[in-house]
């Protein structure tokens, strides 16, 4: 019974609540350590984290579209 | 001949490999994973130099030729062999253990190959021994899986051994070394390395073949055919530019294919070529730093994909499911097979403490130290999809998810022995990257854990986690595949044959049918003249013949006197 909280919606908010919380520390954390920008737009606040996000929503996206064009059912090279 | 030195490392495991099947099952298991250990010992017996040398025609073969690049890779590829054999131990058929450690000898032997006739002999060797490996499988599937493999490997293997002629006959040297790409024979060289890398166009072999081998049998397959094409790479075209962009079409294509894909194996197939994608960017960039990166990610790599192909194979072995629409939930009865693989993913995704952050971050700097702005925002980016498809999506839709119902067990002993063996050297290596570090074909000077390195590092992969989750909606599996350029050769050039036959067909009778048409006319002719009652065959009478005689002399005689 212990093991099935995992899946319980109040569990999903807390672990939901950890992650952004965590995420959260690590922007705090830029505020503290010397981070050393190589090309002026990584040296951003918080630029991992923005970038980070950005580029997989980009990326979701563009396999989404991928996907509307080369999807076929699994059983597409099966033979008859 | 220098003793022990001269012995080639990854002979005992074919010669040993093929003694398999003759041995009883407690015996086959003891020199299943005592060749290995042996293997190992072997390969840092080789000093600097070449320790053998052979001649074959005109040439000179150096079939043992030792340097630091090639006791890395040998030494990942022993340490690979002997976790893949444990896990193999309880049940792999002797056709796929025997081809697999005939396979893994032979990449071996291309490791430590001085010329390129050896190294030839050995890719063949590669191509043929993997092929069975996936064969073995002995399903229908299997079958033609493996026989799309092996055309593939042909092929590149006909474009490599062009590339070598061609070298040959300008240089006059079959000595392996560094190539610069100004003639067609180093472009094909190239071409035919490329192929083994998995690279564009004819990335689909490995998503299309390694899935279908057993579960042992992907863990062998995922190391060595990829990686030895990694380590010909960094020896034979290091700089090579156009490694730049082909690495960063691996690393995307990877991330892509492997998000919209519904099959847990097919997913970390995916994952490999992207992982290979982020090694062929660093040998392009071609800096100390940067092959020293691609060298340590591809150690690294060996170690931390074998663990998750191990914990999708017990999860494939206990279930008899790999889809992730059939899956989910398995973290309740699969424990260690969910924190192994939850270690692997980490690692995978170069989270601070595990084996990817020492070594892909090497690569990444180098970038920014050769001021290639693009490239390193691209690395960037394709370090967060490698979370997002590797590191989370994989043990996301295997272990949690919903429910599926299934409450299989723990795989047995032997497949979790190997899995915790993996899981404990990702993260040892990890925190104490030095030994790793120490011996690199170059000197490092490079510390993974500065506070700034750890902080983005973390930012990334936890806001990429955060789109994951939030994406999540959209990103659930149906019953899909994604096509590939194999569906060129699968599908196109098939159905291209099948029609040009038709029109083929009714071409080639059309023809029959007009020439057989002009033979029958022309036998009616020659028959209607010289035939029995022909008027060129017939017997004339004596008398018209000396008529006509006489007409004729009289023609003659009055042309004459006109």
């Amino acid at each position: 019974m212990k093991q099935r909280r995992f899946t319980q919606p109040a569990t999903i908010w807390l672990l939901w609540t950890a992650l952004l919380s965590v995420l959260a520390l690590t922007v705090v954390a830029n505020l503290f350590v010397k981070v050393q920008a190589w090309f002026g737009l990584d040296g951003t606040f918080a630029f991992n984290a923005w970038y980070g996000f950005s580029s997989c929503i980009g990326m979701i996206v563009f396999a989404k579209l991928l996907g509307r064009l080369l999807h076929r059912k699994d059983t597409y090279y099966e033979r008859d | 001949m220098n003793g022990i030195s001269a012995v080639p490392p990854g002979l005992p495991l074919i010669l040993g490999g093929l003694l398999l099947p003759l041995l009883a099952s407690r015996l086959r298991a003891v020199v299943t994973l005592s060749l290995p250990v042996l293997v190992l010992a072997l390969v840092w017996q080789v000093p600097d130099a070449v320790t053998l040398k052979v001649s074959f025609l005109d040439y000179v073969l150096e079939p043992v030729r030792g340097d630091r690049l090639s006791r890395l890779f040998g030494t990942i590829f022993a340490i690979m062999a002997f976790a893949g054999g444990l896990f193999a131990l309880n049940r792999a058929r002797s056709v796929e253990l025997v081809a697999a450690f005939v396979y893994a000898g032979g990449a071996i032997g291309v490791i430590f190959a001085g010329d390129l006739i050896t190294l030839f002999v050995f890719w063949e060797v590669i191509a043929l021994a993997s092929t069975v490996v996936v064969w073995s499988v002995m399903t229908d599937r299997a079958y033609h899986a493996s026989m799309r493999y092996l055309m593939i490997h042909l092929l590149g293997g006909v474009v490599l051994m062009a590339g070598v002629i061609g070298h040959v006959a300008e240089t006059g040297s079959v000595v392996f070394t560094a190539m610069t790409l100004d003639t067609p024979a180093h472009w094909l060289i190239l071409a035919g390395f490329l192929v083994n890398a998995g690279a564009p166009p004819l990335s689909a072999w490995l998503p299309d073949a390694y899935p279908e081998a057993s579960a042992s049998g992907m863990v062998f397959l995922s190391a060595f055919t990829t990686k030895t094409a990694v380590y010909v790479l960094l020896r034979g075209f290091p700089g090579a530019e156009i490694l730049v962009f082909i690495g960063l079409y691996m690393i995307f294509y990877g991330i892509v294919y492997a998000l919209l894909e519904n099959d847990m194996r097919r997913i970390l197939a995916y994952s490999i070529v992207n992982q290979v994608g982020f090694m062929v960017c660093g040998i392009g960039i071609g800096t100390e730093m940067s092959l020293n990166g691609s060298a340590a990610h591809a150690f690294a790599h060996i170690i931390y994909k074998a663990l998750l192909i191990m914990s999708a194979g017990s999860v494939l072995y206990m279930t008899g499911k790999r889809k992730c629409t059939d899956l989910g939930g398995l973290f309740r009865s699969m424990p260690l097979t969910t924190i192994c693989c939850i270690v692997g993913a980490l690692s995978i995704s170069a989270f601070p403490l595990t084996s990817g952050f020492i070594s892909k971050s090497m690569i990444s700097q180098a970038a920014a130290d050769d001021h290639l702005a693009v490239i390193w925002f691209l690395l960037a980016a394709g370090s967060a999809g490698v979370f997002l498809h590797a590191g989370v999506k994989f043990p996301w839709f295997v272990f949690f998810q919903k429910d599926s119902g299934m409450r299989p067990p723990d795989p047995p002993l032997n497949m979790r022995l190997a899995m915790v063996f993996f899981a404990v050297l990702c993260i040892v290596i990890g925190v104490w990257p030095d030994p790793l570090y120490a011996i690199l074909p170059f000197p490092v000077d490079y510390v993974p854990y500065k506070g700034a390195h750890v902080v983005e590092m973390l930012q990334l992969l936890l806001a990429s986690g955060v789109a994951f989750f939030l994406m999540l909606p959209r990103m659930q599996r149906t019953l899909t595949i994604t096509l590939d350029w194999d569906w060129f050769y699968r599908r196109l050039a098939p159905r291209m044959v099948g029609k040009m036959m038709v029109h083929a067909t009714s071409v080639d009778a059309s023809l029959r049918r007009t020439v057989l048409r002009r033979i029958d006319t022309m036998i009616e002719t020659l028959f209607r003249y010289h035939g029995p009652q022909g008027i060129l065959a017939r017997t004339w009478a004596t008398g018209s013949m000396v008529l006509w005689v006489v007409i004729l002399l009289g023609i003659y005689l009055v042309a004459y006197f006109y």
